[in-house]
Parts: structure tokens; sequence; C-alpha cells
């Protein structure tokens, strides 16, 4: 991922920051700038989410692209955010631990370099709630 | 008066016990944790680094307290693995914490002790009026050279402290520093490990500064050691600090606390400032903390403190982040093998 | 709008194909459905080709022009388009080629396919493969295609409940399927040992729930149904054509093991033929995955949500069972150059209801379907096809 294609993203790959829509109150991440449901008629401001989740479904990784070989077995996941939206995200835990249903909450980690000279994509994960 | 407005600590899961090193290399634990007095040391995961634990740690603080993170303008992260040598792990940090863009920043190295050197700057500005808050933040996944000493104590782990004036936990009353050009642990740009002097790095490294810079803090503040319920200094194994508070005259309940290298490993930058973490973690108002820390290169920082009311006031939540001691429980060990993997000791095909 | 029929089909052979190059299969392939519809080149009017990432497969994009300039059409300067959906490239070049026909737009029409995989490492292959899916926030967070359809069926496990023998059964039934398919990638058949021991690629999705990395290219020609007997004594007419879409990521969909984009489609095309399930001889889906087989043929109709396990186990969509699925070998035996598997379906149907299977015919059939997707379910075709 090159520079600016990952820079601008920050807010979204820190901090969780999205949006909602204050007419019908729903939640969007990544943030979108329509509402699918009110359209135009919809009041959008941004909204930071609280990083908890449940885990919908999940799968483990065994072979990987080559920037996240290094972490295989890894534990994929789609959750549903507290909030409402779904995301694709990994889930630091023991591959035998991962269950649908548990409740996760987000950690900052390394997800990708450019290589060994390139620049770190740091962003969110999520780890069990224990 | 300037002080510790909130504080946080991170310490990934992951460890490997000094036997398990000493397999390795043919040498023998028991030199290791009867000599050193250390048993495991903390590892990091494949996805961790220096700026994910100064995050992390950061995070923790803010957890404990309500800070507006647009107020913190000063953010200070001492390592000795920055994850560059030039882009500074302070602005991640800045960006994740949500401080950007009116902040000042820098990244720190002064070995073991750049995280207390971010503490003094961050308290020159707060006290000069400057800046509401500082964080400052020693952060490290420490190298240590396969097979040699350092290996079996060389960790990672970090703590964060936002520094203010506006109803500390803990008053930042005094501190000093005794700082000289002293060749005793050093790492030249692009090597991949720190190279040190030995037996060098004890009396005229270690002992001499924090000697040096305790002596000097209790002199201008007029204190002795019994004056103070805890004391933290630098642990970069579990015999220095012990020698060095008998020397100077403190006892062993009073390092009790702050002792962490045992099942920890020392931290580097984030050493001293774990072990105050640690200290923390269970003070009461009222109680003082002597903090002395140590950077090869060489100097110590010297700190004397006083926990407020406000530790356990309604504006502080202590249990809102976990503590040292909850970071240490339910570590989960690795062999040598998947040591190395972790700390990218084992050359890949670029 | 006009009926349409398809008057010629080719394919070439699907695998590893070393020796031959992009321009070389799509060539290949063109000839074949020239020669099967005995129709020189002169009488194309346009073309469609679908391919999705000849950029990164070769670098090469701008890829309707080449295809019509070495289909030898480039003094002709016929209209050529390029149609990417991933990896339902194939079945919207397909609609695309039937839509110009219909209007009246133009007359005789290629729809082609051309997929070339292995002149790039499997690392390159497999990362420009999950550009079908979202980049951003689906490959960037550590998401693979076959991670992705997992994740589609440890949902469906966790809702409906199914067994591992279930699932690879899709793959033992493909293999003998393409082991009487001669353009097929893979000749052999192969056991339920065989994929439930092969390497686990994401859990539970076993190297043998995957189709391969394929080279290849099809082109079928279509043309109003008022003219096909010009051209052969067995036309084929278009029933149905149907497309629709849904959210690029996974984690965006309604439900995670249900293709709505399949439900919307398929619902399309019987409206469209005036057609239900029981009136389909046989079905071409889009078996990416293993579970992807499943999916489909629930999300098509053709058994209840969650008994597409036991449907196939009992034998339902074998060449003898109730609704023969994938007599091709489907994109696990017969291989999956991307951009040219829609087309290939389609092929696949042709030939049945020409009666000229050989090996895998299925006696008596008259109407077969084609599912197409792309991704993990963002686009979907669909099409009907007839005996006339």
């Amino acid at each position: 991922m090159t520079v600016a294609r990952f820079w601008r993203h920050l807010p979204q790959r820190y901090n969780m920051v999205g949006t909602k829509c204050e007419t019908c109150g729903r939640h969007f991440f990544p943030p979108r700038s329509l509402c699918p449901d009110c359209r135009r008629a919809g009041k959008i401001v941004p909204h930071k989410f609280t990083g908890s989740g449940t885990v919908v479904t999940y799968t483990v990784i065994h072979t990987a692209a080559e920037q996240y070989s290094m972490l295989t077995p890894y534990v994929l996941a789609i959750i549903k955010l507290d909030e409402g939206p779904q995301i694709t995200t990994q889930i630091v835990c023991d591959p035998s631990a991962i269950k649908i249903g548990m409740r996760v909450k987000s950690v900052f980690r390394k997800i990708a370099t450019d290589g060994e000279s390139g620049i770190i994509h740091y962003g969110t994960k999520f780890v069990p709630v224990e | 008066m300037v002080g510790i407005i909130t504080y946080g600590a991170y310490i990934p899961r992951y460890r490997i016990k000094v036997e398990e090193i000493t397999r390795v290399w043919g040498a023998n634990a028991s030199d290791i944790t009867g000599g050193l007095g250390v048993f495991e040391k903390s590892v990091p995961d494949l996805d961790e680094d220096a700026a994910t634990i100064a995050v992390e740690a950061a995070r923790n603080a803010l957890k404990r307290r309500n800070v507006d993170p647009a107020k913190i303008q000063a953010v200070y992260v001492g390592s000795e693995s920055h994850p560059y040598a030039v882009k500074p792990t302070a602005c991640t940090v800045g960006e994740a914490i949500g401080a950007t863009p009116v902040m000042t920043a820098a990244d720190y190295e002064f070995a073991c002790k750049a995280g207390t050197a971010g503490i003094q700057t961050c308290m020159g500005l707060v006290k000069s009026g400057m800046i509401p808050y500082g964080l400052a933040i020693g952060a490290d996944v420490s190298q240590g050279a396969p097979s040699d000493a350092l290996e079996y104590t060389a960790a990672a782990g970090g703590a964060a402290y936002v520094i203010g004036n506006d109803n500390p936990i803990a008053t930042l009353n005094h501190t000093c520093s005794f700082t000289t050009d002293t060749p005793d642990f050093w790492r030249r740009e692009g090597q991949s490990y720190p190279r040190h002097g030995g037996r060098f790095t004890g009396d005229p490294g270690y002992f001499k500064h924090v000697k040096g810079a305790s002596n000097l803090l209790m002199k201008e503040v007029g204190t002795a050691p019994k004056d103070y319920t805890y004391a933290v200094f630098h642990q970069p194994n579990a015999k220095f600090p012990q020698k060095v508070a008998r020397d100077l005259g403190f006892k062993s309940e009073q390092i009790k606390p702050g002792l962490v290298v045992p099942h920890l490993g020392n931290t580097y930058s984030g050493a001293s400032p774990i072990g105050l973490a640690a200290t923390l973690d269970i003070a009461k108002p009222g109680d003082r903390i002597f903090v002395c820390s140590f950077g090869s290169g060489a100097g110590s920082d010297a700190f004397d403190i006083t926990v407020t009311d406000a530790i356990t006031g309604k504006d502080f939540n202590r249990g809102a982040a976990p503590s040292v001691q909850q970071l240490l429980a339910n570590p989960i060990y690795l062999d040598y093998a998947r040591y190395a993997k972790h700390k990218g000791k084992i050359v890949m095909q670029s | 709008m006009r009926d349409v029929a398809v008057i010629g089909i080719g394919c070439t052979k699907f695998g590893e194909k070393w020796e031959s190059s992009f321009r070389d299969i799509f060539v290949q392939a063109g000839a074949l459905a020239l020669e099967d519809a005995q129709m020189s080149g002169e009488q194309i009017d346009a073309m469609y080709v679908g391919n999705m990432s000849a950029g990164r497969f070769i670098g090469q994009e701008h890829i309707g022009a080449l295809i019509a300039d070495y289909a030898g059409m480039a003094s002709r300067h016929i209209p050529s388009t390029r149609v990417e959906a991933a990896c339902a490239s194939g079945g919207l070049a397909f609609r695309q080629a039937v839509i110009a026909v219909a209007s009246g737009m133009e007359d005789i029409v290629v729809a082609a396919g051309v997929e070339k995989m292995t002149d790039v490492g499997s690392d390159e292959s497999t990362d420009t493969l999950t550009g079908a899916a979202d980049r951003e926030w689906e490959g960037f967070m550590g998401a693979t295609f076959p991670g992705l359809y997992a994740m589609i069926a440890n949902d469906y496990i966790h809702k409906y409940g199914l067994t591992r023998e279930q699932l690879a059964q899709v793959a033992v039934k493909n293999h003998y399927n393409g082991a009487r398919n001669p353009i097929a990638q893979f000749q052999s058949e192969i056991t339920l040992d065989t994929v439930m021991k092969s390497t686990m690629v994401a859990e539970p999705l076993r190297l043998f729930d995957c189709s391969p990395v394929t080279d290849g290219a099809a082109a079928v020609i279509v043309a109003p149904l008022d003219r096909a007997k010009e051209f052969t004594d067995t036309p084929i007419k278009v029933l149905a054509t149907a497309q629709a879409s849904d959210s690029i990521a996974l984690h965006d969909r309604r439900d995670i093991s249900t293709l709505d984009a399949t439900v919307a489609a398929g619902q399309r095309a019987f409206k469209m033929a005036h057609l239900t399930q029981k009136d389909i001889d046989m079905v071409e889906v889009h078996d990416c995955f293993s579970i992807a087989e499943l999916c489909a043929i629930e999300d098509l109709g053709f058994c209840k949500k969650g008994e597409a396990g036991k449907f196939t186990a009992d034998g339902e969509t074998a060449l003898g069972g109730k609704i023969p699925v994938n007599t091709s070998g489907g994109l696990k035996a017969c291989g999956h150059p991307v951009g040219a598997t829609g087309i290939k379906q389609v092929c696949e149907i042709v030939q049945q209801l020409r009666g000229t299977a050989g090996k895998r015919q299925i006696d008596g059939a008259k109407i077969g379907m084609t599912h197409n997707v792309g991704g993990t379910g963002a686009t979907v075709a669909v099409h009907i096809l007839g005996r006339v």
C-alpha cells in the first residue's frame, strides 16, 4: 500500500473513526458520506467507535499472502461492532480459542510493512475480552 | 504543583524462560537465575514493536483518567528500539491518542533512561506554563545478541506518564540528573545488537551514576532513604538494584513492589517507568516514592515523588487499566525457535 | 427485443499452459468457435471479452483492442469491449453480447473470456485474486480469497450444520465429471480421503476444496435466433439473462452464507424465462470453493437453505442425480481461468443441449442454466439456455 493511500485512512486504521447518520441513527465503518437509507436527507457526522464487538464468523488462515506469511496460522474474523457495522479483522488469540459469539476489543498492532525499508502500516486488530 | 496526572503500562503476553535460552547455548540456567535473579523475560508478539507498546501504554493511561487529548501538547517516546531511525514513534503515538496536530514531539534515545528523560522534559514544559499536559513514554523491544549475557534479560514492555499540574495523583517534587560520557554499553547505527564492557558496566556505569544522581537528589531535597515509602531503581537484573539500594541505605521492603525484573526481564527504556508503575499500582495517598533510572552512555535521572489523595479520588480510576501484576499474569511461553522468529533473529529471504 | 441464440462455441484445454501466451489462447478459442459456427471472422460485428486482470497477470491493459487485433479484426474496426467483474467477467461478457443482439444493435457478436494466470508466481497471482474482494478493508487486514469463503463456510456450519464429508463430496463429484471432460485441467477422479487429507488452506477449506490457478480461453458466438439456422443445425436459444450486484465486502452482506446477488439474479432469470427450478436439466454453478457450490444450489432454489450438503452427499447433483451440477467438472476440476469461466459454462450447457457432451451427457437435456459469481458474491450473472 502506497504512502498516501495508507495515510489518508489513519483516523480509521488507528482510531476507528467512522460516521453516523444522525437522521436514522445508523453507524458506518469505514465512514460513508451518504446514508444508503436516508440518502440526501441523512445528516452525517464523524463517530469514534468504542472498539468493542462480537465475533460473527471466522477462519484460521494457514496459507497467507506474502506480507502476512510470518503470522500463520492466524485468525481472520468478521466481527460485529457494538454500534452495528461489521468489519473484517485479525483476532490475536490462539487459533483453538476462537468462537462465534466471542466478545472482542480493539488493540493497536502492526498490520503490515512495506518490505525492509518501506513504511510500517500500523492499525487495529482485536483480542478476546477476558 | 507539577506531577503525574495518570499513568499506564503495557507488557506483551509472551515469555521465554532463562533455562530455554541456556538449553540452546549450553549454558547453566542457575548461573543466570541465581547470579542475575532473572527467571524469564517478556517477548513481543510478531505484530508488536516499541510503537505498538507505547500506544497501548498511553491508551491504558488515558483509560484511568478523563484527559482531553487535545490538551496533551507534548509527546516524547524514549526507546532503544524505535521502529524507524528517522520518523518519530512519538508522532504515531500522538495520532493514536488523538493529540495531533497541536503538539510538539520528539523521540528520545538514552539507552535505558530515555523514558525518564521524557518525564523531565514534560515537567519543564508544564512547570513553565508552556503546555497543559505532556506525555512521556519509555517503551522497548530490546535487543540482546544471541548467546550474549544480555539475551537472558533483554525484554519488551513500556509505561506512559501524563504530566500536568491540575490535581496530579502524585507530585513530582524534584528531579536531578547525573550524566557523564561513559562507554559502558552502546550500539552503533546499523548494528543489530548492542555491545557492552562486561564488568565495566557495573561500578563505572550503573553504580556510579545511580549513586551519583540518588545522593545528589537527597542532598538537594534534604532527605534520607528512611523518608521514602518506596524506591525504584533501574533494574537490568535483580542484583544491581538490590545492591545499590543496600549501598544507599534503602531497605528491601522499599524496593519490593517496584522490582519486577525477575519475571519480566529488562525492558530497557521501559524498566524504570514500569517499576514506578508497579509501585503506583499499590501506593496510597501520602506515600513518598524515590526513583532513579540509569541509561548507559551514561546517566541517571532521580525523582522525589509524593502520592496525593487524587490517586484514590473520583477523577482517577486505577482499576480501569491493568496493573503491572495483571500484565505479568497469564503469560504464554515460547521455545527458543519461536522466540527467535518473534525477535527477527532468523535470517529470512530478502 | 429479439430472441438470441448461441450458434458457435470454442474452448481451449484448461491448465498450466506454459507454451501458450495470452494471445495464443484467445486466438485458439476464437478459431474453434468460428469453426463450430462454420463462419469466417468477416461476419463478426462486435466482440465482448471477459478478463479479470491481464493488467496484473501480464501487465497488459486495453484487452478489447488486443483481442480484436489478434483475432484478425483490426482492419475491420469492429467494436470490441473488455468487461470486468472479477470471476464473473465471462458471465457479464456473455450478457453484454446477448443484450447487443437482443436490442438489435448488433447481429453476430462474439462473447469471449480469457485469463493467463501462470506468467506470474503464485504470490502475485494470489494477491491479484484478492482484488476481487475489498482490498482496503478485507485484503489489507489479512484476508485471503480462500479465507473469505472459509468464513462463509463457518457461518454456514454454525447456522445449518455440515459435515466435512458432505463438503468434500463437492470436489469428488466435480473431479468425476472433469475426468469425462476432455478440456478439464484435472482428468483424474479423487476420493473423499484425498480432499480431507489435503493441506489446510483456511479452516475448514483444504487444498482440494479450492479451485486451481489456470490458463484458458473460451468463446461463444451469438446471433439473432431467426438467423441462427444460417450457421448451425443446433442453435441454442438464450431464454434468460440476469445480473445482480451486492456489497463488495463480505462483512457488509445481509447474511454471510447467502449470496443475495445469486438469489436476485436467479429469480430474475426464472421470471424472464417463465420457468422454475423443475424445468432446469443441469446447471453450471460457480464452485470457486466447495462451499460456494452448496450455497449456489440453495440460493438458486434447487434445494432449501441448509440442505445442500445432504443433497450433494445423496448424489442428487451427480450426473445421474435430480439436478446435475457442474457436469463440466466445475471450477474445481475443469479449472478456473478467471475471465474465461463464465463463457466456458455457456459452452458446457450448449454441448449438453446439443447432445455432444460425450461421457458426461445428461440424456434428454432441454434446458440448462449457468451461474457465474464475482468475488465473494458482489456480482452474479445467471443465464438460462434451451434447445430450440
